[in-house]
């Protein structure tokens, strides 16, 4: 064939594929995005590295089973106490936040659509994602610490409503990737809109769904400002959350690593990975879940 | 049939039985039927009958409304929050559009398939179960769903992946399998919105197969903006075709001529309808 082409056609062709300004921008252009990979990849790597390198020294029995010690600045003692009272308090909080959030998520697109009460409802929850945490425990300070006093409630209510705007908005956006002809094919069959939304909406959007849900969780269990003022500072084992002062992790990790001794500080750091090791775990656990229910629904 | 249409239905039955109703092997007599969406008037005046166990075509250009209308057969137009029906599909003799006829159980009867194949991101079992499961049948639901693959000529391909998700098939199997999910809520009427418009041509020509083979047991409506299609497979055709409002400029459509297929093609009474199917406009 090469033959039959005259030899401008040959040249551009070859210009195409050779030209020494395309290949430079094509190599620049690879080694930008590289670099953004890898400046976004390094900090992350580094932060739970030198995390890991810091706290693992810590861990041990006691720490997951013994209280805290009464003494700060001695090394000893645990953090049982804290781990207990991140994931209490965060486990009620979730409990709280999820089916509300998922339930106003449902209303704002498959019910209110573009209805005032619908438009009115999605921008508060957008004004409230953007209420600093810490304001949101003042909230929660006036409206039941003030009455009730300090206690694990008061943290969940405070985890609760940072948690609620993610959820809502991320699920509505999820909701949306759903595509209609799905909803079409299920009423045509006779479905009703409630079971509609149960049986194929709820499903198809289920992995994306939780994926909000981790972010909403994670973000939470690593909030220290609104739990400050609402949950105390106990030293002992509480596992009532109505009843008395609590304490949690990103309490612990804020007031250790605040003092000038060096076992606190330690003890902050151990925090700090066990924290850290709980949201991973969290993480994972809902990406498993997600993949199952994923796969019994489509495969 | 299982639960009835309407709430009360003793006045529904008695005007079933009235003069209003004609001869039992008409499943609709659509009577004067205007679509408006909002203020603006879809389509127009139509008029006309769909026979018992014989398919019936809709053709004529884009945007003359036949879509609109076949939809309305099902209410699923209902959906659409601005459209509005004027006018009577009498199904067997009760009026669709009666206030206290519920849309639900109309889908039931009344089933569908649309443009594009639709499975839900479930297994191929699953998909062909969900009508079932819905109605809460007792019996064997797999004998439903084996039953309902044969009868949409899929069960062969896939009865040894059932387990597998619907969305792996090819987009011809995709079409069966919402024709098989249709067929297994036993409805008595089978409304097809331009099944093959998305399939190639074998795969078109299974599709086509497998409606003469439901016509036995199903009353089928088709729309299809292929007038060979039309004049392969139905018995009767309504050609509708669109009018310019001159003074708001915009569209609606009209149904311009409804007979046998033989005579639509062959010797149709209307300009328009000639110069449609002789391929002189559209």
């Amino acid at each position: 064939m090469a033959d039959v082409m005259s030899p401008d056609v040959d040249r551009l062709l070859l210009d195409a594929t050779t030209s020494r300004s395309r290949r430079i921008k094509n190599r620049l252009a690879s080694i930008w995005m590289i670099g953004a990979l890898v400046v976004a990849v390094v900090p992350l790597a580094l932060v739970i590295g030198y995390v890991l390198f810091k706290g693992i020294g810590q861990l041990s029995l006691a720490w997951f089973t013994e209280d805290l010690p009464t003494i700060t600045r001695k090394a000893g003692g645990g953090m049982g106490p804290a781990i207990v009272g991140t994931l209490l308090i965060t486990l009620v909080a979730a409990l709280m936040a999820i089916p509300l959030g998922i339930l106003g998520a449902i209303y704002l697109h498959e019910y209110g659509g573009k209805g005032r009460t619908a438009r009115l409802i999605r921008f508060m929850a957008d004004v409230m994602t953007g209420v600093p945490s810490i304001v949101m425990g003042l909230f929660v300070y006036t409206v039941w610490t003030l009455t009730f006093g300090l206690n694990g409630f008061g943290g969940s209510l405070a985890l609760g409503c940072l948690m609620l705007p993610i959820i809502i908005r991320t699920t509505e956006e999820m909701l949306r990737l759903v595509p209609d002809e799905l909803r079409q094919a299920s009423y045509a069959l006779g479905n009703r809109k409630w079971r509609t939304i149960m049986t194929v909406v709820l499903p198809a959007a289920f992995g994306g769904i939780t994926s909000g849900v981790m972010i909403a969780i994670a973000r939470a269990a690593g909030e220290t400002a609104p739990l400050v003022f609402t949950i105390g500072a106990a030293r002992n084992l509480n596992l009532n959350i109505f009843d008395g002062p609590m304490t949690a992790l990103s309490v612990q990790i804020f007031g250790n690593a605040q003092t000038p001794f060096e076992a606190a500080q330690a003890r902050a750091w151990g925090a700090a990975l066990t924290l850290v090791a709980i949201v991973f775990a969290m993480t994972i656990l809902a990406r498993v879940v997600s993949s199952r229910v994923a796969r019994r629904h489509a495969a | 049939m299982s639960p009835e249409l309407a709430a009360s239905t003793d006045d529904l039955a008695a005007q079933a039985t009235s003069p209003e109703s004609k001869a039992p092997n008409v499943v609709f007599d659509v009577r004067d039927l205007d679509v408006y969406y909002g203020e603006f008037r879809a389509v127009r005046n139509v008029n006309l009958e769909v026979h018992q166990h014989e398919i019936t075509a809709f053709i004529g250009p884009s945007g003359c409304g036949k879509s609109t209308v076949l939809r309305c057969f099902d209410r699923m137009n209902d959906l659409i929050e601005s459209a509005r029906v004027d006018g009577k599909i009498l199904y067997h003799g009760i009026d669709l559009y009666d206030p206290r006829i519920d849309p639900v159980e109309v889908r039931k009867r009344i089933g569908m398939v649309f443009q594009k194949p639709n499975p839900f991101p479930k297994s191929i079992y699953d998909n062909i179960a969900f009508g079932p499961r819905l109605a809460g049948t007792k019996g064997n639901l797999d004998d439903v769903v084996e039953h309902a693959l044969r009868r949409a000529a899929l069960w062969d391909e896939v009865k040894d992946r059932l387990k597998k998700s619907a969305m792996g098939l090819s987009g011809g199997q995709q079409q069966r399998l919402c024709i098989a999910r249709a067929i297994a809520v036993e409805p008595e009427v089978i409304l097809m919105d331009e099944p093959c418009s998305a399939l190639d041509p074998i795969a078109t020509a299974r599709i086509e197969d497998l409606m003469q083979e439901l016509k036995s047991d199903y009353t089928i409506l088709i729309v299809t903006h292929n007038m060979q299609q039309a004049a392969r497979v139905s018995d009767r055709t309504a050609f509708f075709t669109t009018e310019v409002n001159s003074e708001s400029d915009t569209r609606t459509g009209v149904l311009v001529e409804f007979d046998s297929t033989d005579k639509i093609f062959s010797a149709p009474s209307d300009e328009r309808t000639e110069n449609y199917v002789t391929g002189r406009f559209g």
